[in-house]
């Protein structure tokens, strides 16, 4: 198991280069004049000069690549054109608080979703079952930040009044209330869905049955037999949903003003800071695969075939 | 019915006018089904699939499958009676009253679980200690004949063989003592070595325990060697019920007859050989070495099949007798040696070998309920081979009807779909499509053991037609009755290797390996003296 996941990992990293070239081609290595393009009418000779010295651009385009590599690697990802700071240190702040509202909203999402799908397996075609099925096909029709703003209406200032649909500096925690809410009816639906429709095969598989002929409460059989049976399929949807949430958290934030990196990419892009975009593009890759390399390895871990060969 | 219902003290299950009900439908799924069982005895429940069997062992632990139930009946275990309990009452009784051996262990022994955590649970709200528990586990692990160390504890269900998969399901059920103990088809996946060994195992637990034992199956051969008394279920029905030397030598009901006659028996007769091999058979393999990866399989396989005759691969499960098979038609690539087609060599991959010889070798897979496409009707089913080898036909439907014909299906059979067809019509369909292409060279798969006894006979009388017709057929099978029966010459395949090849009439009357004598004596002596 150990060499799968190294492999895993080999992958990840190699999947993240691929990701870097991406990025570097789409920013800065365009046929034409990088420089002119990013400055657009702002361009004066001297302000060109500055950012082509900059940039490198007058090197060959594989030596720009590989400097930029070498300065990512090394922890140097330049330095911002819009406010002349270093971009590690300018994205310290909002990264942190992005992480914060993913890891919140991940941490109410996942278990949520996977009572709802179990619970709705175990109630097929009842009332429950029905409701939820209805309640997240809705819900995944939806456009997120159209969710966010109906969330806004009903329960923000104009609505009941229960939460803050801004969030401020100085503001107290339930400002995180809606932006996590948001999400995590964003994410749950697929979750929701494919833990049911895998619990309806295991439960329907015969050492369910077998369980059950053996005395087992329901409680166990579906704690014991049946769970850990579902938690290497289950475990991608996941891991995609999670995954999306490194994207997804860009129109949320936006959405309710909060300062994370989705609002800093916005930023950038409108200033065209190219430094800083490819900086949260990549970060919003790494995010991206490693989350998924933890649903691999999780999917792995739960299969005991693979457990136990390589030990 | 020979017996009435007379409980006395020794009655450890008793079932009283049982009827399960299909829902919403409320058709009855088995209707007004008595039957009684003595300590230390076991009763065979006989019938084909789809006759209420599992169903009615199932509600003997008033386990009722979804959109069923029971609508009426007394099912007594231990002076209790399950059909009226409440479910945390039932639940109390099972594993304890009565448990249940599943057809299955593979699927049925949940594969994220270790043994230790299975075997253990199985001795629920007992009042036993946890070192009680444990010793009570490694108990009945020695009575399997299985071994009792921590290590084997520890080990998943993927770890175990088959045969060591069903012992294992057998000390689960024996663990907590039941006086009812179900077993469904608890052989069906076996060969016929291991098949022996559990069916000793079973006897002699039940026996030992005191224990009641419903043993369902379709294949009568081996209930008339293990069950005290029969019982024949009949789409839903019990039609006849008594002890099983009087049910064997007399059988009541026409049914019974038709099961009994369908057993194929084991010829050890010998036979002179219809015809000397001709001189260049349509098949030939000769020094074939075959394998996974860099596992070797099959080793060094000297095989002929001339036309016109039916030469059978034999051997257990793991033997590589599929592997051989697969070759022969180009699935399985990796295989070297010689293998000649009509003095033409074959290539080892079906993409390299011409549509011709495609076309002249065709295979029927084992299980007919996978082999089918089901959104295709039958009808395409038939004519997409044939447009791929033979090219687009003048008269489709003649092709359908001819191919059906030839499988002893009537021409309305072209517009079905799969799920309207029976196992044993789907298997013929299956073999219209292979013989549709007028192949010189049938390879068949085990087609038989996916079916009851009853469909194997009928299947089995098609592939004789085929035959006699001038087909050749490679007949892969663990059913040495079954060979002795259909084949003109046996390859006998044991761990990758031939170690007996001959007409079938030698082979069986004088059998010159070891192996193949312990397959003979292992199969169930089956001997009907009034079918």
């Amino acid at each position: 198991m150990t060499r799968l996941i190294v492999v895993r990992l080999l992958f990840g990293a190699l999947t993240l280069w691929a990701v870097s070239l991406v990025v570097f081609a789409a920013t800065q290595a365009l046929p034409g004049d990088a420089a002119q393009l990013i400055l657009g009418r702002d361009a004066t000779p001297e302000r060109l000069a500055v950012l082509r010295e900059q940039l490198n651009l007058g090197e060959p385009v594989a030596v720009q690549y590989m400097q930029w590599l070498q300065g990512i690697v090394q922890g140097d990802l330049g330095t911002s054109f819009s406010n002349r700071r270093p971009v590690a240190e300018y994205l310290a702040s909002p990264v942190q608080s992005s992480l914060t509202l993913m890891g919140l909203s991940a941490l109410v999402a996942t278990p949520v979703a996977l009572a709802v799908g179990a619970f709705s397996a175990l109630r097929r075609d009842r009332a429950f079952d029905h409701t939820s099925s209805m309640g997240t096909l809705i819900v995944a029709s939806i456009p997120e930040f159209v969710v966010g703003i109906l969330l806004i209406l009903l329960l923000g200032p104009g609505g009941l009044d229960l939460f803050p649909s801004v969030y401020a500096r100085q503001g107290g925690p339930d400002q995180w209330i809606l932006p996590v809410l948001t999400l995590s009816l964003a994410v749950a639906p697929p979750i929701v869905r494919m833990m049911r429709a895998t619990m309806i095969e295991v439960l329907e598989s015969e050492y369910v049955q077998q369980a059950r002929l053996k005395g087992m409460s329901e409680r166990l059989v579906l704690w014991r037999h049946a769970a850990p049976n579902a938690i290497g399929p289950v475990a991608q949807v996941v891991a995609l949903q999670l995954a999306w949430l490194a994207g997804g958290v860009v129109a949320i934030e936006y959405l309710f003003n909060f300062p994370g990196v989705g609002k800093v990419l916005m930023d950038a892009i409108a200033n065209r800071d190219v430094p800083l975009i490819q900086a949260v593009v990549l970060l919003i890759a790494g995010i991206y695969i490693l989350v998924n390399l933890v649903a691999d390895v999780i999917g792995l871990a739960a299969n005991p075939k693979v457990r136990v060969a390589n030990r | 019915m020979t017996q009435e219902n007379t409980p006395d003290d020794t009655t450890a299950l008793l079932v009283d006018g049982l009827t399960v009900i299909g829902r919403p439908s409320d058709v009855e799924i088995i209707s007004g089904v008595s039957i009684t069982v003595r300590r230390g005895e076991i009763l065979g429940l006989v019938g084909e699939s789809g006759s209420g069997k599992t169903t009615l062992g199932l509600s003997l632990l008033a386990h009722c499958k979804r959109a069923t139930e029971i609508s009426g009946g007394r099912v007594e275990v231990a002076g209790a009676d399950l059909a009226t309990l409440s479910e945390q009452g039932v639940r109390a009784l099972r594993g304890r009253a009565v448990a249940y051996i599943p057809q299955s262990p593979a699927s049925a022994l949940n594969p994220a679980l270790r043994l230790r955590t299975q075997l253990r649970e199985a001795l629920h709200d007992s009042s036993l200690s946890a070192g009680e528990v444990s010793e009570r586990v490694r108990e009945v692990l020695r009575e399997v004949a299985l071994p009792d160390d921590d290590a084997f504890l520890a080990r998943y269900p993927h770890q175990l063989s088959g045969g060591q998969q069903q012992r294992v399901a057998i000390a689960m059920a024996f663990i907590g003592r039941p006086d009812v103990i179900v077993l469904d088809e608890p052989t069906t996946g076996l060969d016929v070595t291991t098949q022996a060994h559990v069916l000793d195992t079973i006897r002699r637990m039940t026996r030992d325990y005191g224990t009641a034992g419903v043993y369902i199956s379709h294949d009568m051969a081996v209930v008339a060697g293990l069950a005290d008394e029969i019982a024949v279920m009949y789409q839903g029905e019990l039609v006849e019920r008594g002890r099983t030397e009087e049910v064997m030598a007399a059988p009541g009901h026409e049914y019974t007859r038709r099961l009994l006659r369908a057993v194929p028996l084991l010829r050890t007769d010998h036979r002179p050989e219809e015809s000397a091999p001709e001189e260049e058979p349509l098949l030939r393999v000769r020094g074939l070495s075959a394998g996974y990866g860099r596992t070797t399989v099959l080793e060094d396989i000297d095989v002929s099949v001339s036309r016109g005759e039916c030469v059978a691969l034999l051997g257990e499960s793991g033997s590589g007798k599929t592997t051989l098979s697969r070759s022969v038609v180009g699935l399985h690539h990796q295989f070297s040696g010689e293998m000649l087609f009509d003095g033409a060599r074959l290539a080892t991959g079906s993409y390299r070998r011409t549509a011709e010889q495609r076309r002249r070798v065709q295979y029927v897979f084992q299980n007919p309920y996978e082999a089918l496409n089901p959104r295709k009707r039958v009808r395409d089913q038939i004519l997409g081979p044939y447009r791929h080898l033979v090219g687009r036909p003048q008269d489709p439907d003649a092709v359908v009807a001819e191919a059906l014909e030839r499988a002893a299906l009537s021409a309305s059979y072209a517009n079905r779909f799969p799920e309207q067809l029976s196992g044993g019509e789907r298997q013929r369909v299956c073999i219209a499509r292979a013989v549709a292409t007028k192949p010189d060279l049938l390879v068949c798969d085990e087609i038989t053991s996916a079916l009851d006894v009853s469909v194997q006979a009928e299947i089995v009388a098609l592939l004789r037609n085929l035959q006699d017709a001038g087909m050749a057929l490679l007949f892969v099978t663990h059913n040495i009755a079954l060979v002795s029966n259909i084949a003109d010459r046996v390859a006998v395949l044991n761990k990758g290797r031939i170690v007996e090849y001959g007409p079938v009439g030698e082979v069986m009357s004088a059998p010159e390996h070891e192996y193949t004598r312990a397959l003979i004596a292992d199969t169930p002596d089956f001997a009907p003296q009034g079918a």
